[in-house]
C-alpha cells in the first residue's frame, strides 16, 4: 500500500503533469527564466542496473576470490606519447573545475586519487598548485574557454584532455555565476570579480576534425610528444565522434554519457540532450574495433558510475577505464545528511541538492565561501575518496573473478545479459534467459 | 645565427631544437627557411630567441609563445600566436582567422589584414593590425588591447569583457554589449605607446575607442534577446 496519503484517499496524480512538472511550470511562471542546476540527468534511463553478469558454472571456470590475482592496472596513452600514464586502478577522477569546486575539494580529489595510484583531472579554470601538488597523476583539460591555460602548466601535466563536450551538455558551454567568482577565481580566469563567467561551447581557434588534428599536433609539439592526449566527447553521435577522434590523433578517448554531472547547466539541456552512457559504450567500441584501434587507443567512460558493478560492466562492454565525478563528490560529503537542516534553509534537502552554481553548498564542496570551504578537510576527504575507490576496485575484481577473469579488461560482453529489451539493444547483449539481442539476427 | 631548412628537416626537429634553448641557450638568432605553410612552426618557445620564418606559415605558428620574438616573413595560417604569454610575434603579410586567440600577453603585430575572430577570447595580449580585421573579432575578449588601423567587420567585440579596441577605419557593426566609448587622454597615451611598440606610423587621434557596456556581465532575463 502506498505511503502517500493522497493515493490512499483515491486521488490520482497525472503521470504527465506530476508534482515535479507542475512545480517547474509554477517556477517558470514566477521567474521567467529557465532552471539552471548542477548534477547530471535525474530522469530514469537505461543504465548499468539493467545488466547482470553471468557468473561461472559448468561452462566457465571461476577464480578464487581471496587467492587468485585479478589485475586492475591499465596503461593509457600508448599510441603516440613517450610517457603513457600507468594507473593502478581503472577508475579515474573526471575533470571538475576549481571555481565550481573549492580548492579544498580539488585538493581532496588529488589526494584520494594519488593514494589509489590513479589520476585526477583539472577543469575549466586551470591548474591550481594544491591540485598539482597532491596529484601524482594529473590530467590537464584543454577547454574552449582556455581559462588559466598556459604552456608551463601544460608541460607539468601527465596528460592533456582536449574537451569537445560533456555528457551533461553536449553542444553547450558553461556558466559560472558571479557569486562564485572570487578574487582568486577571477585572477585565474582573467576576469573581473563577480561577473558571470561564460565558458564557450566550441574552441576559439579550430573547427572540425581536420583542424583538431593540427591542434593536437601543436599540443604535442609544445610538450615534445611526452604526454598522452585525450579527446573528451559528450555522448551523442558517439560512433562517428570516436572515429573522427581517432583520425585526429587521440591517444585516449573519453566518452561522457548524459548521466555525467555538471556544475551549472540548464535543466532542459541536462535532461534532453545526449544519450545514456550504456548506449554510448558499444558505439565507441564498435568504432574503435572497425578501425583496428580497440585497446590501442584507450577508451575511458564516464557518466553515472556509482559502484564496482558499474565499473565492471563498463569494462565488459569494452572500456579500458572509467571516470567518476558526481560519485567522487558524494564520497567527499556532497549532499551528506548531516547538513540536512542547512540544505533545507536554502530550499533543498540532503540527497536533492543540485544548486552548485549558487555557491552555498553546506558541505563546503561546490563553493568558494571561505567559511563553508573549511568544512571539508582535504586530508580527510582524500582518505574517504581513496576508501571509496578501493571499494569500487574490490567490487569490480569480485565480479571479474566470478566470471573467471584474471584481469578486469578480460571481461567481455558475453559475460552479461540484460533485464530489459531496451538495455539489451543498447548494450548489445542478450535479454536474460534468451539468446536474443534486439536489432541483430538470430 | 642558426639556420634550419624545413625542406630537409622536420617541424619536430625545429621545435625540439628551439625548446632545447630554454634549458641551455647556445644560440639566440634562428632562421627558418622553406616553411611552405607547414603547421605548428616555432610553437611552445620559452626563451628570449629571435626567430625569422622566411616564408608562409600554417596553423598555430608561434602558439603559446613565451619570451621569444618571432617574425613570419609571409602570411600566417589560423591561430597564429594563439595563447601567447609574452614576447613578440610579427606577421609581415596577412593572418588567417583567430590570430592571437586567447593570448595572455606579449605583442602580436599583423602588417597586413587579419581574418575573422582576430583576438577571440584574448586575455591580456596587445594586438596591432595595420590592415582590416574580419567579423567577430575580439569575441568574448577578456583583457588587453586590439588596435585596427583599417576597417573592422561585423559584430566587433561581441560579448566583450575588458578589452580596449581602437579602430581607425569603419566598423561594419558592433557585437552584443560593445559600444563606442570616449577617447580620453589616457587612451591617446596608451594607443601612442601601442603604435610605437608595433612600429606603426598612425595618428592616435584618428582612432575611435570601443569597449564593453558591461550590461551582459551578469545574466538578466531582460537581456535574453541580446544573446
Amino acid at each position: 500500500m502506498s505511503d502517500d496519503i493522497n493515493v490512499r484517499d483515491g486521488l490520482r496524480e497525472s503521470a504527465t503533469f506530476d508534482r515535479t512538472t507542475m512545480a517547474e511550470i509554477r517556477r517558470a511562471a514566477d521567474t521567467g527564466i529557465y532552471d539552471i542546476r548542477g548534477f547530471g540527468a535525474k530522469r530514469k534511463l537505461p543504465h548499468f542496473d539493467d545488466l547482470l553478469f553471468l557468473g561461472a558454472s559448468m561452462s566457465r571456470y571461476p577464480l578464487e576470490g581471496y587467492r587468485e590475482k585479478c589485475n586492475t592496472s591499465v596503461t593509457l596513452g600508448t599510441r603516440f606519447a613517450k610517457k603513457p600514464i600507468e594507473l593502478d586502478i581503472p577508475v579515474t577522477i573526471a575533470g571538475m573545475s576549481f571555481g565550481a569546486l573549492s580548492a579544498n575539494a580539488k585538493e581532496a580529489l588529488g589526494r584520494g586519487a594519488s593514494l589509489m595510484g590513479t589520476s585526477t583531472t583539472t577543469g575549466d579554470g586551470g591548474m591550481t598548485p594544491e591540485e598539482r601538488g597532491q596529484s601524482s597523476k594529473l590530467v590537464y583539460q584543454y577547454l574552449p574557454s582556455r581559462y588559466g591555460m598556459n604552456p608551463d602548466d601544460l608541460r607539468k601535466a601527465d596528460a592533456i584532455e582536449v574537451v569537445l563536450g560533456q555528457g551533461a551538455k553536449p553542444g553547450g558551454g558553461g556558466m559560472l555565476l558571479g557569486q562564485k567568482i572570487t578574487d582568486r577565481v577571477a585572477q585565474m580566469r582573467t576576469l573581473p570579480m563577480g561577473v558571470d563567467q561564460r565558458s564557450a561551447c566550441r574552441h576559439p581557434d579550430w573547427t572540425g576534425p581536420d583542424d583538431l588534428a593540427i591542434k593536437i599536433q601543436e599540443l604535442r609539439e609544445i610538450t615534445d610528444w611526452q604526454v598522452p592526449i585525450y579527446i573528451k566527447v559528450g555522448a551523442t553521435r558517439t560512433y562517428y565522434d570516436v572515429k573522427l577522434a581517432v583520425k585526429a590523433g587521440a591517444d585516449v578517448i573519453v566518452v561522457d554519457g548524459m548521466q555525467g554531472g555538471t556544475a551549472a547547466t540548464q535543466d532542459v539541456f541536462i535532461e534532453h540532450v545526449g544519450i545514456p552512457t550504456l548506449a554510448a559504450i558499444p558505439q565507441a567500441v564498435q568504432a574503435l574495433q572497425e578501425m583496428g584501434m580497440h585497446r590501442k587507443v584507450q577508451l575511458i567512460v564516464s557518466g553515472g558510475i556509482r559502484n564496482g558493478a558499474d565499473v565492471a560492466k563498463c569494462m565488459a562492454l569494452g572500456a579500458d577505464a572509467v571516470a567518476i565525478g558526481t560519485a567522487a563528490l558524494v564520497a567527499l560529503g556532497c549532499n551528506h545528511p548531516m547538513y540536512d537542516k542547512e540544505f533545507k534553509e536554502i530550499g533543498s534537502a540532503a540527497g536533492f541538492y543540485d544548486d552548485y552554481h549558487e555557491g552555498k553548498d553546506p558541505a563546503g564542496i561546490s563553493t568558494q565561501d571561505p567559511e563553508l570551504m573549511k568544512r571539508l578537510d582535504p586530508a580527510e576527504g582524500g582518505r574517504k575518496l581513496a576508501n571509496y575507490l578501493n571499494v569500487l576496485t574490490l567490487e569490480a575484481q569480485t565480479l571479474a573473478r566470478a566470471c573467471g577473469k584474471s584481469d578486469l579488461r578480460n571481461l567481455e560482453p558475453e559475460d552479461m545479459v540484460a533485464l530489459t529489451v531496451e538495455s539489451a539493444a543498447m548494450a548489445g547483449v542478450p535479454l536474460a534467459g534468451t539468446s536474443w539481442i534486439p536489432g541483430r539476427a538470430f | 645565427m642558426k639556420t634550419i631548412n624545413l625542406e630537409t628537416q622536420t617541424v619536430r626537429d625545429l621545435n625540439q631544437a628551439l625548446h632545447d634553448q630554454s634549458t641551455k641557450c647556445t644560440e639566440r638568432e634562428w632562421e627558418v627557411l622553406e616553411p611552405k605553410g607547414q603547421h605548428n612552426i616555432a610553437c611552445g618557445l620559452d626563451q628570449n630567441l629571435a626567430v625569422d620564418i622566411k616564408g608562409h606559415a600554417g596553423y598555430f605558428c608561434a602558439g603559446m609563445n613565451k619570451k621569444a620574438h618571432i617574425t613570419v616573413h609571409g602570411n600566417a595560417g589560423q591561430g597564429v600566436a594563439e595563447n601567447m604569454m609574452s614576447g613578440t610575434v610579427r606577421v609581415k603579410g596577412d593572418a588567417s582567422q583567430a590570430a592571437g586567440a586567447t593570448a595572455h600577453g606579449g605583442l602580436l603585430v599583423v602588417e597586413g589584414n587579419a581574418a575573422a575572430r582576430c583576438g577571440i577570447s584574448m586575455k591580456g595580449v596587445d594586438i596591432v593590425v595595420k590592415g582590416d580585421v574580419g567579423h567577430m573579432s575580439c569575441f568574448m575578449g577578456q583583457a588587453g588591447n586590439l588596435v585596427v588601423c583599417g576597417d573592422a567587420g561585423d559584430a566587433l567585440g561581441d560579448s566583450l569583457y575588458e578589452v580596449k579596441i581602437y579602430v581607425k577605419g569603419s566598423v561594419k557593426s558592433l557585437g552584443a554589449d560593445c559600444i563606442e566609448k570616449e577617447m580620453r587622454d589616457e587612451h591617446i597615451h596608451e594607443l601612442t605607446e601601442l603604435l610605437n611598440r608595433a612600429g606603426v606610423d598612425e595618428d592616435p587621434a584618428s582612432f575611435k575607442r570601443y569597449g564593453s557596456a558591461r550590461e551582459l556581465y551578469n545574466f538578466k532575463i531582460d537581456n535574453a534577446s541580446a544573446y
